[in-house]
């Protein structure tokens, strides 16, 4: 261990030759101080490479009018300034008029697939968290939807939803005359449903996961306490559970926010390339404006405004329950 | 110490390369050359039942050209699903094959990006000349005026598949010449518990295909002669109502043929669960899925009335597989030569036999194997009832938003919803506002 000994040396000499060492201290320095930049910029190249430049190529692009008539040398392809983005954002126009369309299914698929997926998970995580017989197949069994590919078990879902020999009309229609006929789950206003139901299905894990780590931190003492005090279950999960879990409850609803908005494998699995209007999902819709249109110009320029919105929506909320969390912190 | 910033200084030289070499792929933009002499890369649309079959059709022939010019044709066997996202990720990158399978219908579309070998006087010249081949193929290898961007390889046309059986149950003689006729041969057939027609609602392509015939049995078209989207036309509209309403309104189709798009019409056919599939050369589909060639006639597709012609008798689309060198291959006169190869009078013999496609070659069609009963009808239709789909410029994108507006409909009549004139005319002029201005 060199370093340490050099700064242990005794500094102040002023015998001839000290003039002669100081550039080769100031050297010797310098490399002590750049060598973990030095290490740092492999992952620092890489991380331009794999993140940032495809992120500026992007942004770039959307400002190009990139058709099928360009995409060979996209060098040659003409600026169009803000066009890319006026057609957008124009609203009385069809293209307009389908993205925002588009925005408002995947803002109210995401909030209802999030609820759903939070509140089942902390559920199933509040019941296992007494130990009985059994519980340990009973969360491996709830992990499963979690741990599958996503391919095999989107596809599988889809021979269930199919309407002639599918299972869910199947026990919904034949076994249990709920419906007067059987069901389109893949074409028509059902394909709403039937996205948010493998959404669900597919989301909910994770949170059990993740909020059963978060439980394995409340002190046992507490329940007990309260107990003594002659509290309830439901007054235990109000007043001890939801509070203790606050800080894992904040990153698990902004990641499965931000997975359920971007989550483009379930939709393209279930409906693929061209999705009916009430399951019309952002990315897919994006998708279709630039791969099956050859417009990717206007791709670009939408996949950028998803990524303004969803910037500011990770800003506000980050910075609301923070500040929600600071001040319960100072009481 | 001195091993750390060894290590450190190797990392960071690394790092460079990569990014260096990552950066470094892309397009040269230039025309082919003959770098590479020795070797082609192929892809191969997937045209028999399965990749595996595909594999095993041709491989023998890619060694058979391997024995006769030394060069190696590395292929690769695409899937329907993937075809056109590789071709256009390819023509982005300029990293792509040598020779490629189009679907004829894309040639248009695909020549626009300029990512393919334009097919002049001289190319053809290479390989034969350009009468070698059918006219109705030709017609469909790109915008007119223009040279092909792709030459010929397999030719299909729709024909009606009927069971025999299910027919003979029914009481119907003859399979239905018109479409009136086979509304009320559907209506007897649903009468003995049997489904009438199969359709693939919910694939944009199938939905393409069908409506653009009746469109053409009406004497309309889906673009005006100079190439700009005319969807609203009260013909063109009438033509969608009318096939949507085989299912709406005449109910020969059934509701669940609304979301089929993974050929399960077809499966249903080969099951015997239907009577009547409209299709592309389905025998060698037929036959792998188990139904034997006895047990189904073939017959052309129905027209308004009369019988099939040119005009508005025109009972198929020209569909089939072109094939194309990629404007970027390493191996220019390789590549040449396998076209010339593959568009061989013996090779298109032994391909077409095997895929049970038509050869859009004239000498290779005389093969007696191509003028059994069945082969007759799809090479009559080919030759003298088929029409080119649209050759513009936006025509893949035309396939994607009128088929989808298609399926849309498909998917209201299903529901039990109304299928209107209106609601027509509003679903196509929603697709028309999706296409581009150009």
């Amino acid at each position: 261990m060199t370093t340490t000994t050099a700064f242990k040396e005794p500094v102040r000499h002023t015998t001839p030759g000290a003039a002669a060492r100081e550039p080769r201290r100031r050297t010797g320095r310098l490399r002590r101080v750049s060598l973990p930049y030095l290490l740092l910029l492999p992952a620092l190249l890489l991380e331009l490479l794999v993140h940032l430049v495809p992120m500026v190529i992007g942004i770039v692009m959307s400002f190009k009018e990139l058709t099928q008539f360009y995409i060979r040398d996209w060098s040659t392809a003409p600026w169009s300034g803000l066009g890319n983005y006026k057609v957008s954002v124009d609203f009385d126009a069809p293209v307009g008029q389908a993205l925002l369309h588009s925005f408002y299914v995947t803002v109210g698929f995401t909030l209802l697939s999030v609820g759903l997926c939070w509140l089942i998970g902390t559920a199933a995580a509040v019941f296992m968290q007494d130990t009985f017989r059994g519980r340990g197949l009973l969360r491996a069994l709830f992990l499963v939807p979690y741990a599958l590919p996503v391919y095999a078990a989107v596809i599988t879902w889809v021979f269930m939803f199919q309407h002639d020999n599918g299972l869910v009309n199947h026990v919904l229609h034949d076994q249990l005359h709920l419906t007067g006929k059987p069901s389109f789950w893949l074409i028509g206003d059902n394909s709403f449903y039937a996205l948010l139901t493998v959404s669900v299905w597919k989301g909910w894990p994770f949170a059990f996961l993740i909020v059963m780590a978060g439980l394995q931190n409340i002190p046992r003492e507490l329940y007990e306490a309260a107990a003594l005090d002659g509290a309830g279950m439901w007054q235990q999960i109000r007043r001890i559970t939801l509070p203790s879990l606050r800080p894992v409850n904040q990153v698990l609803v902004l990641v499965l926010f931000l997975w359920t908005f971007n989550d483009f494998n379930t939709p393209y699995v279930l409906f693929g390339r061209s999705a009916p209007e009430a399951a019309d999902l952002i990315s897919v819709h994006i998708y279709q404006a630039s791969f099956v249109t050859w417009n990717f110009g206007t791709g670009s320029a939408m996949s950028v405004l998803l990524l303004l919105f969803l910037l500011v929506v990770t800003g506000v909320y980050l910075l609301f329950t923070s500040r929600g969390r600071r001040a319960s912190a100072d009481v | 110490m001195r091993s750390i910033r060894a290590a450190a200084t190797g990392a960071v030289t690394l790092s460079l390369v990569l990014a260096a070499t990552a950066c470094g792929g892309g397009s040269s933009s230039g025309g082919g050359s003959n770098d590479s002499p020795k070797t082609l890369t192929y892809w191969a649309s997937n045209q028999g039942a399965s990749i595996a079959v595909d594999q095993q059709v041709l491989q023998p022939e890619l060694d058979k050209f391997q024995k006769q010019t030394g060069i190696k044709v590395k292929l690769e066997v695409v899937p329907w699903t993937d075809l056109l996202n590789r071709i256009l990720t390819a023509t982005t990158s300029g990293q792509g094959p040598d020779v490629l399978n189009i679907g004829n219908s894309w040639s248009a579309s695909l020549q626009a990006t300029g990512a393919l070998l334009p097919w002049d006087t001289g190319n053809f010249a290479k390989i034969g000349g350009k009468d070698r081949f059918v006219d109705s193929a030709l017609g469909s290898t790109g915008a007119a005026g223009k040279d092909p961007a792709a030459v010929p390889l397999y030719s299909m046309a729709y024909a009606l598949y009927y069971n025999k059986k299910i027919f003979a149950d029914a009481g119907i003689g003859q399979p239905p010449a018109t479409w009136d006729e086979l509304v009320a041969d559907g209506k007897k057939i649903q009468a003995r518990g049997k489904s009438a027609l199969g359709a693939e609602g919910s694939n944009p392509s199938e939905n393409i295909h069908h409506v653009f015939v009746f469109a053409k049995q009406r004497g309309a078209d889906f673009f005006t002669a100079d190439g700009k989207p005319d969807f609203t036309d009260p013909k063109v509209v009438d033509a969608v109502k009318s096939y949507v309403d085989l299912m709406a309104k005449d109910k020969v189709i059934p509701t669940g043929d609304a979301e089929y798009a993974q050929n399960q019409s077809v499966s249903d056919f080969a099951k015997g669960k239907q009577a009547m599939l409209l299709w592309q050369s389905a025998s060698a589909n037929l036959k792998s899925q188990g139904m034997s060639e006895d047990a189904y006639g073939i017959a052309p597709v129905p027209v308004i009335s009369g019988t099939p012609g040119p005009g508005t008798q025109v009972d198929s689309m020209v569909a089939g597989i072109n094939l194309a060198v990629f404007k970027n291959t390493h191996n220019l006169d390789g590549a040449t030569k396998f076209v010339k190869f593959m568009t061989s009078d013996e090779e298109q013999k032994v391909l077409n036999k095997a895929y049970s496609t038509i050869p859009p070659v004239k000498s290779a069609q005389a093969d007696p194997a191509f003028s059994t009963p069945a082969n007759t009808v799809l090479k009559n239709t080919f030759t003298t009832s088929a029409a080119a789909l649209p050759q513009v410029a936006s025509e893949s994108q035309f396939e994607t938003a009128v088929g989808t507006a298609v399926k849309d409909l498909f998917a209201d009549a299903a529901a039990g919803r109304a299928v209107t004139t209106d609601s027509v005319k509003a679903a196509l002029q929603k697709a028309q506002q999706q296409m581009p201005a150009a």
